[in-house]
């Protein structure tokens, strides 16, 4: 019953977040600026929020240090949301697969690094982003030609064909794994080490906010009206002209790449991985991540990628049954607000107000 | 020959024992408004499936513009200029109206994910120009007024004229209308009549499939029937209203003639 009351509390939060961003988007535009300055430094200082009274004692992590949850969970958790969200609510392509890419950027890492060669990281992280580029298009092209529940099962293949493989080959490490990957390079007073979190944090949050910068620029483009159209109807795409072969080959490519990239922060975070760290469980989690916060909304991938990731930490009290916890509060946000935390919104069009028509054509007929 | 803008060749399509096209033959003339009509289950909508390639013909051919489409992908076949809308209304509804007719100008564009990524110039001419063409076609089919509304919520008959709008953006020559007036009124059918002939006076050829034979009669200048797959008639609207066989195909043949 509380547990209830609270998951309505949470979801109409998420709804007036929304509504704020909706204000905000009636402002001008050293207003927006300045509000998104003061909240990209806000999540800066995250690791520490703990610190703060009320709020930090929401948002802690019995048991587990909060920047470690931070970086270790929550930060990989949003880059692969904004990934899969890619693929999965702006393309509308079912991939359950997901992890595999995740564990190709990591794996191409640690191959690099440790294994096969002594690369520095940050030579090694590009790498291994267009390795999983690469894998995303060599799944792609047979793949993409199926739709649906077919093409669900074929990635949910594919991630399992990825660990299986690790698993079992001597050069990858088999099931022993690879360690002493190379972390990232220390910048002055931001030392890449076991010890502190924090930079790790930092590093991981700057990604993030390079890709979304770059993912607004296609969803604001040709290419993410090709996305869109052809997840709404994709016979009437084609038939609009859209190539959907090659869209929905470049959206699986880009999907792939940020998984990629996630999967690279991972290893120079953890130093050692395994097969272990890639099971299916996690492909189901990025994708109950998307569809929690709400598929097609970067946003609400955000948000879906960041509750995810840190929810099980949270309710680590509650011993065994934290994974059950978790289950209901999945389940209580889907019967709540079925869309996701913060559903896929209907563009604004704000340029409208101001269009004037080039040529003076008949006025519209207001019937 | 060169009168003629997209020719069908003696197209048969065949489903399984089902022969939906038998050997049909003909052409639409540029600039004209051609009527296709039949009564249900023809085979009229089959033939816009075949021209704009939803289906590869069994036997036969497509010329446009004196080309072969054999072998393209729907999307280059829209690319050469056959544009279309939908007997069941199949606009992406979750985007706006002003969005769903950008898809279509962006058949004209070649911005890919490194312009965009990158913000060239060509990325912001193609948007400025898409959404001046999709403002001015809104315009044209007096819509504009819902411009930044989702295509779900508008009323149906913004939708039927969305569609038209969007085939239009990608810049046809042919434009291919599966019974557009469905649904309508007598007095929307009619005002949208008079707008199908000011698209054709902007320029476009327009194939037009219809049930209404009292509209068909008033807006085409050349008619095909289909019955049973096989074109019955073809010619002006006096002729084919006069022919036996299209009579005996709409009002069916006498008892004691059997």
């Amino acid at each position: 019953m509380s547990l209830s009351e609270s998951m309505k509390s949470v979801t109409s939060g998420a709804r007036s977040v929304s509504r704020l961003g909706e204000e905000l988007g009636k402002q001008s535009r050293s207003v927006r600026w300045s509000f998104g300055a003061i909240c990209i430094l806000a999540v800066y200082l995250l690791p520490w929020w703990p610190n703060i009274p009320v709020l930090g004692w929401i948002i802690e992590t019995p048991g587990t240090s909060f920047p470690s949850v931070l970086t270790d969970q929550v930060v990989i958790f949003v880059l692969v949301a904004l990934g899969l969200n890619v693929v999965v609510g702006l393309a509308g392509l079912l991939d359950l697969g997901y992890v595999g890419f995740y564990a190709v950027g990591a794996y191409t890492v640690a191959i690099l690094s440790s294994q096969h060669a002594n690369l520095p990281w940050l030579v090694c992280m590009p790498i291994a982003v267009l390795v999983s580029m690469l894998a995303g298009v060599i799944l792609g092209t047979p793949t993409l030609r199926l739709r649906g529940d077919y093409l669900a099962i074929v990635t949910l293949g594919f991630g399992e064909i990825i660990r299986i493989t690790a698993n079992n080959t001597h050069w990858l490490g088999d099931s022993r794994g690879i360690s002493k990957i190379a972390t990232p390079p220390s910048i002055g007073p931001l030392k890449f080490g076991v010890l502190d979190a924090k930079p790790y944090f930092f590093l991981g949050l700057t990604v993030i906010l390079i890709v979304i910068f770059l993912l607004r620029r296609l969803e604001n483009s040709r290419v993410g009206r090709s996305w869109n159209a052809i997840r709404e109807d994709e016979d009437a795409a084609e038939l609009m002209g859209v190539d959907t072969f090659k869209f929905k080959l470049w959206a699986f490519a880009i999907g792939a790449a940020i998984g990629g990239l996630a999967g690279s922060l991972y290893a120079g975070k953890v130093q050692f991985i395994n097969p272990s760290n890639f099971p299916l469980q996690l492909s189901i989690l990025f994708l109950a991540a998307v569809v929690l916060g709400g598929a097609g909304n970067m946003w609400g991938a955000i948000m879906g990628g960041a509750l995810v990731a840190w929810m099980p930490e949270r309710f680590r009290g509650f011993a065994d049954k934290r994974v059950f916890v978790f289950g209901v509060a999945l389940v209580l946000v889907m019967v709540f607000r079925p869309q996701g935390l913060i559903p896929r919104k209907i563009r604004k069009e704000r340029w409208l107000a101001s269009w004037k028509p080039a040529t003076n054509t008949a006025p519209a007929d207001k019937e | 020959m060169s009168d003629n803008l997209l020719e069908l060749d003696h197209v048969t399509m065949q489903f399984g024992g089902v022969t939906a096209l038998d050997d049909v033959t003909f052409s639409i003339r540029r600039g004209e408004i051609l009527g296709l009509i039949g009564p249900n289950g023809a085979g009229k909508t089959t033939c816009f499936n075949v021209m704009t390639g939803v289906y590869t013909a069994t036997n036969g051919g497509v010329l446009f513009d004196g080309k072969s489409l054999a072998g393209l992908k729907r999307f280059q076949i829209t690319k050469r200029g056959i544009a279309r809308t939908f007997q069941n209304i199949r606009l992406f509804p979750d985007m706006t109206a002003i969005e769903n007719v950008m898809v279509g100008a962006d058949a004209n564009h070649r911005t890919s994910v490194g312009g965009a990524l990158l913000g060239l110039p060509r990325h912001h001419r193609e948007e400025a120009e898409g959404r001046n063409t999709a403002m001015e076609l809104l315009t044209f089919m007096g819509i504009a007024d819902r411009a930044g509304d989702a295509a779900r919520n508008l009323p149906y008959g913004y939708q039927r004229r969305l569609e038209i709008a969007r085939a239009l953006a990608t810049k046809p020559q042919l434009l291919c209308l599966d019974e557009p007036a469905a649904g309508f009124t007598p007095a929307e059918k009619v005002e949208l009549m008079d707008l199908i002939r000011k698209i054709r006076d902007q320029g476009y050829t327009v194939l037009l499939i219809e049930h209404d034979m009292s509209l068909v009669m008033g807006v085409t200048d050349r008619i095909v029937v289909l019955d049973f797959g096989k074109v019955i008639a073809m010619g002006t609207p006096s002729e084919v209203q006069d022919n036996p066989a299209v009579v005996a195909a709409y009002l069916g043949v006498p008892d004691d003639d059997a």
